[in-house]
């Protein structure tokens, strides 16, 4: 089986967010990067598909030199090869994904994974929008997959419940946390890693539809008071929550 | 273009009160922008379609077919496309929900239409559309502007208010049978979770954290929730220990919630998970040690035993609701 997973390359979710100096942006200083957590679920997703039925599992990304980075990750975690789509430009995600397309669309893959969002801008649409833009079935926040000849039956979660989805390959999947445990890479794997190819090519250059005005910081919550420390007080924290909260 | 669409969402035909908050938005958009306004619907039975009056709208759409009742991405992608070139809307509000989010974007792919995902407010002051939303799981706002000629918005449940018109409108309802339906990609089974209310769409939510020193404890939880009428929340160390699904954590790898009330019982606050819940209109913390991060951005707290409080609480609050 043909399979490509596309990752991205994020700040470490304990980040504080600092804005940056364009007043758009975050500031990248001192902010340390990994890859997606969304996509250690895709990736491990990948190799069970690759340990089931055979064949490659290539890892795809856009961006800059660093970003090999979080490919090296996954080529360490047991993926084959990379591709880096070199570009320092700021995409939307329809920008991403129209450049994922324009790479994924000659390579004929069985099945692409991403994860279901990335933890920077929370877009979770990019997997959808290349899955239209290649003509592709998609499941989206997938949390149990099963592949059977041409035929996919997959679990996707919703509120309060699960979607049991039909579809067949070629499709794209977006992995949700609770779909499998991503391995470890192991010291092995690691050291196998540097040997593999990461091809890089410029990336197409796309228009983005979205534009930021600007980034803010969310208004601060002011600390309230620490109303007591034994069971007494909730007599209290009751009268508030009808009197000012309103919701008794 | 001078139309604006709702896209109302339905299940186990009802349409959610989320639809209804769409409709909100949609009303105020319509007369700010001066744009004629529209709603479409998707599903077999609707059972409460009359209600969509109550909010401005008289024009409803309904696509009718006994296999769309369940949701097909394929079939709900093709019949909105083609409704939106039939009727030249410019601007479509989708719930920012599973399905919403699931089918927003093909559609945008479809229209060549931007797409501003999460909304938390809109603004129309410059005679366009900008809107909000968070990022970083709600670390920073952005605010987004659309340079697409069709523009689509997303908008998250519980945020903006249900406006009850005050002009009573007749319903104008379209049926439209789909004799064919696309259904390459269809949900044959929903399995429904045992909770009965979901921590994206709660209006209450009592969250749980490695506090209660077990899953056994989480009934102290649920009762509370119960209580309240709230629906059941996790920090992220406990749904990764298993005690309870993933559906319920809150926070960046999880869900990033705004209800009216978050009651944190237990949990001492990292950053992930304040990200997560810090917008929510009111918030509660019950953690034993005082000095913990989540009382910096509570409302009111108590610095005391959870074994101790959260039975004293959820039998204060039955008390007073009797």
């Amino acid at each position: 089986m043909n399979i490509a997973i596309c990752v991205s390359h994020v700040p470490d979710t304990a980040t504080k967010v600092k804005i940056g100096p364009d007043g758009k942006s975050i500031d990248h200083a001192g902010v340390t990067f990994i890859i997606n957590p969304y996509d250690e679920f895709a990736v491990e997703e990948a190799l069970k598909t690759k340990d089931k039925f055979g064949g490659e599992v290539t890892v795809i990304s856009i961006g800059g030199p660093v970003i090999k980075e979080t490919i090296m990750k996954a080529l360490a975690m047991g993926a084959d090869k990379g591709i880096l789509l070199k570009d320092e430009s700021v995409k939307d995600s329809f920008g991403i994904a129209k450049t994922l397309a324009e790479e994924l669309k000659s390579k004929n893959y069985d099945i692409i994974f991403f994860g279901k969002q990335s933890v920077d801008y929370d877009d979770a649409i990019t997997g959808q929008l290349t899955a239209e833009l290649l003509g592709y079935n998609c499941i989206s926040v997938v949390v149990d997959l099963k592949i059977e000849n041409n035929k996919i039956i997959a679990e996707r979660e919703i509120e309060g419940g699960r979607e049991v989805v039909e579809t067949e390959l070629p499709a794209v999947i977006t992995a949700q946390k609770g779909l499998n445990e991503p391995r470890y890479a192991s010291l092995k794997g690691i050291m196998s890693a540097k040997k593999k190819i990461i091809e890089e090519k410029p990336a197409l250059q796309t228009e983005n539809l979205s534009d930021i005005i600007r980034m803010d910081k969310p208004p601060g919550k002011q600390p309230g008071r620490i109303l007591g420390t034994d069971s007494s007080t909730v007599i209290e924290l009751v009268k508030l929550l009808h009197e000012e909260v309103k919701i008794i | 273009m001078n139309k604006i669409i709702g896209i109302l969402e339905q299940r186990e035909g009802k349409l959610k009160k989320v639809s209804f908050e769409v409709l909100s938005l949609v009303s105020q958009l319509a007369s700010e922008l001066n744009l004629e306004s529209e709603a479409l619907t998707i599903g077999n039975e609707i059972l409460n379609i009359d209600e969509i009056s109550k909010y401005g709208i008289s024009n409803v759409t309904h696509y009718k077919n006994e296999n769309l009742q369940l949701y097909s991405s394929s079939a709900y992608t093709e019949i909105i496309t083609n409704h939106v070139n039939e009727t030249n809307a410019g601007y479509l509000i989708f719930p920012n929900t599973a399905l919403g989010k699931d089918l927003a974007p093909r559609i945008s792919v479809r229209l060549n239409a931007g797409c501003i995902i999460d909304c938390i407010k809109v603004d129309t002051s410059t005679g366009d559309i900008k809107a909000v939303r968070p990022v970083f799981a709600g670390k920073a706002l952005i605010e987004v502007k659309l340079k697409s000629d069709i523009k689509i918005l997303t908008i998250r449940p519980n945020v903006f208010k249900l406006v009850i018109s005050d002009k009573t409108t007749k319903l104008n309802i379209t049926v439209k049978n789909i004799l064919s339906p696309n259904l390459k990609t269809r949900t044959v089974e929903v399995k429904k979770s045992d909770e009965k209310l979901d921590v994206a769409e709660a209006d209450i939510i009592v969250s749980g954290g490695r506090g209660l020193k077990g899953p056994e404890n989480f009934y102290l939880i649920e009762n509370l929730a119960e209580a309240l009428g709230g629906a059941v929340g996790a920090s992220r160390a406990v749904v990764d220990a298993g005690w309870r699904p993933h559906s319920d954590q809150v926070g960046q790898t999880g869900k990033t919630v705004s209800p009216s009330l978050y009651v944190a019982c237990g949990i001492s606050g990292a950053i992930q998970h304040l990200a997560g819940m810090s917008s929510s209109k009111y918030i509660v913390a019950i953690n034993k040690d005082k000095d913990a991060p989540i009382f910096s951005i509570a409302d009111y707290g108590i610095a005391g035993d959870i074994f101790e409080i959260l039975p004293a609480l959820t039998k204060e609050v039955l008390k007073f609701k009797t």
